[in-house]
């Protein structure tokens, strides 16, 4: 594309031609090392939280109860008189484990799907798959969202698990389209056809060429997905349908200060931010990272 | 009109038809053997769960009554038959008939679902504008917008705007009745997330739409910016926001559940997630019926719309 003279500003032919292809290897800039240095913070808290909150998140201490926030409670105090940012760095373990399982969970289904599906085409076998996975595909994102983990809770039951893999299985459709896609574009490039033509045979192809092409996104895609994951387990478990109420996670501790929000708003606000600084920390490194890729890859 | 274009639209709407059935008996399929693979009698969730301790008579009775003593196959037959009459049963919690249920709580979500879409939509609309206006504040705020979108849980979003406009200013109610004034804080829960989501790719593809030779010889033609962006640009920028319809529909569902319990909103996200805590498979099964069938309404909806507003696929 050529340079056209009086753009709107902000719209530089460059940008415009090039916000899905070729854009340079940037390195991580100051808001990616931001959001990496904040999830670093959070994986400290999983591992190990009594380096930065030492006091028992479970010890009930009924005469502090709902104190606002003060230098020996940062973040205010619950009904129980628990501390809520001891509540919330050792909540950090159980958010963020559901989180990467349910994320597990539905990359690797929407990988395994999105293979099978993008290796079809030619032959009947291979086109009935394709046909089979879409069609199954279609029906899942037929029921978006929440409402497919809602829909699996309501068979399993409520607790941690089942909301870690109902999310997971929630998100598997999303992966599986756009790994399908993946599989079906790298399999007729040129790079493929050239490896067919030198005589490879099939399965070397499948691993050596299109698998490591086809499945570089997923990383960015699972970073990206990850931030989404944590928010809608922490929405089931705000809905009573997660992890039950003592323990200390951040959706069960939300859910316990719905009750609370007109006198207590730390317990509601401060627990709220941890889910929103993870899931857009993971958001904002995907983002940089799928913008690394572009520029890379390819 | 010529007799092939109503070919086209004729066969175009037999396929969406087939597809939603599809959906339809896939739904109803795979809820009808899930339960029968969950561990636990379906009998005794029908009479209130494992809790309820009741007896090898009355369980034998609700058996009888509903069929759960004949083969698997004759039980699913007979499902998809009520079904296809339009019978979805009785609930087993609200001992009311599901389709009822549903019809009473559907128009409440709709409503709902749709204000939020407008506003969503219009504030995904000004603020690409903004952005392609240029300055630093504009896209500081669509992009901080992208970021509240994909990690702000609507809970919590609901939980802070009751903070701040009931708790603290007492200016809206904190719970949604039937006024316009309780509408406000679920429509703009509901509708942040999905501005976000819209007003990224809109602002994208709006810049690459105002960098193409059309929008220059509009302008060579004398066209000013705003009659550029009212006459030439919204057309490209809504595509693939409209490509995305399935997708905000899911969101704005799936956040209906969230909102409606925050707000204490009657409706259709309300009852699933009644109907899920009491493990009440009928209305699940309901609910889940009619949301689908809404998603292949609103794809189909957003199908049409594309193609009144870009003529290529038409051609094709």
């Amino acid at each position: 594309m050529t340079a056209l003279p009086d753009l709107p500003r902000g719209a530089d032919p460059a940008r415009a031609s090039s916000s899905r292809t070729a854009r340079r290897r940037l390195p991580l800039g100051p808001t990616e090392l931001v959001a990496a240095a904040l999830l670093s913070l959070l994986v400290v808290m999983a591992v190990a939280p009594g380096l930065l909150a030492p006091a028992d998140p479970l010890a009930v201490s009924p005469t502090d109860a709902f104190a606002g926030p003060s230098l020996a409670h940062p973040f205010g105090t619950d009904e129980s008189g628990r501390g809520v940012w001891t509540r919330v760095v050792h909540g950090a373990g159980a958010s963020l484990t559901i989180g990467l399982v349910a994320t597990m969970i539905g990359t690797g289904l929407g990988v395994v799907l999105g293979v099978l599906a993008g290796l079809g085409g030619r032959g009947l076998v291979g086109r009935a798959t394709d046909a089979g996975v879409s069609r199954a595909l279609e029906v899942l994102f037929a029921l978006p969202g929440l409402l497919l983990a809602l829909v699996v809770i309501a068979f399993t039951g409520p607790g941690a698990v089942p909301a870690t893999i109902a999310v997971g299985l929630a998100t598997a459709p999303g992966y599986a389209r756009i790994v399908r896609s993946q599989v079906a574009a790298v399999r007729r490039s040129p790079m493929v056809e050239a490896a067919t033509v030198l005589g490879r045979r099939p399965g070397l192809v499948l691993v050596r060429h299109v698998l490591p092409n086809a499945l570089a996104p997923v990383v960015v895609l699972a970073t990206l997905g990850l931030g989404q994951a944590v928010v809608w387990a922490s929405s089931l478990s705000y809905l009573g349908l997660g992890s039950p109420p003592p323990a200390p996670e951040w959706g069960a501790m939300l859910s316990a200060g719905r009750t609370y929000l007109a006198v207590a708003w730390w317990m509601t606000v401060f627990p709220g931010l941890a889910v929103v600084v993870t899931a857009a920390s993971a958001t904002v490194l995907g983002r940089g990272l799928a913008r690394r890729g572009r520029g890379g890859r390819r | 009109m010529r007799p092939g274009r109503w070919r086209r639209a004729g066969r175009w709407l037999v396929g969406r038809l087939l597809g939603a059935l599809f959906v339809l008996w896939a739904v109803a399929t795979l809820i009808f053997f899930a339960i029968r693979l969950v561990p636990g009698d379906p009998a005794e969730a029908i009479l209130g769960g494992p809790g309820s301790q009741a007896s090898a008579e009355a369980l034998d009775s609700v058996r009888r009554q509903y069929g759960l003593d004949q083969p698997l196959f004759v039980q699913y037959l007979a499902q998809l038959g009520r079904l296809a009459t339009g019978d979805l049963g009785t609930s087993y919690s609200l001992r009311t008939d599901v389709g009822r249920l549903l019809l009473d709580q559907l128009p409440g979500t709709i409503g709902l679902a749709l204000l939020a879409l407008v506003v969503a939509w219009s504030i995904a609309i000004v603020t690409a504008w903004w952005a392609t206006l240029g300055g630093r504040i504009a896209s500081a705020v669509s992009s901080g917008l992208e970021v509240v979108a994909s990690a702000v849980p609507h809970f919590w979003l609901a939980s802070l705007l009751i903070l701040v406009f009931s708790t603290r200013l007492g200016l809206l109610p904190p719970v949604s009745t039937g006024t316009p004034a309780g509408l406000v804080l679920p429509v703009v829960t509901l509708a942040i997330p999905v501005a976000g989501f819209l007003g990224q790719v809109t602002r994208d593809s709006l810049l690459d739409a105002a960098a193409t030779p059309f929008a220059l010889s509009a302008r060579a033609r004398g066209e000013g910016p705003s009659g550029l962006f009212v006459r030439h640009l919204l057309r490209h920028a809504a595509l693939p926001g409209l490509a995305l319809s399935g997708w905000a529909f899911g969101s704005l569902l799936s956040g209906a559940v969230v909102v409606e319990s925050v707000f204490a909103r009657p409706g259709l996200g309300r009852t699933l997630l009644g109907a899920v805590t009491l493990r009440d498979i009928p209305l699940v099964t309901g609910v889940a019926l009619v949301s689908a069938l809404a998603y292949v309404v609103v794809v189909a909806l957003g199908d049409l719309a594309e193609r009144a507003i870009d003529p290529r696929g038409r051609a094709a």
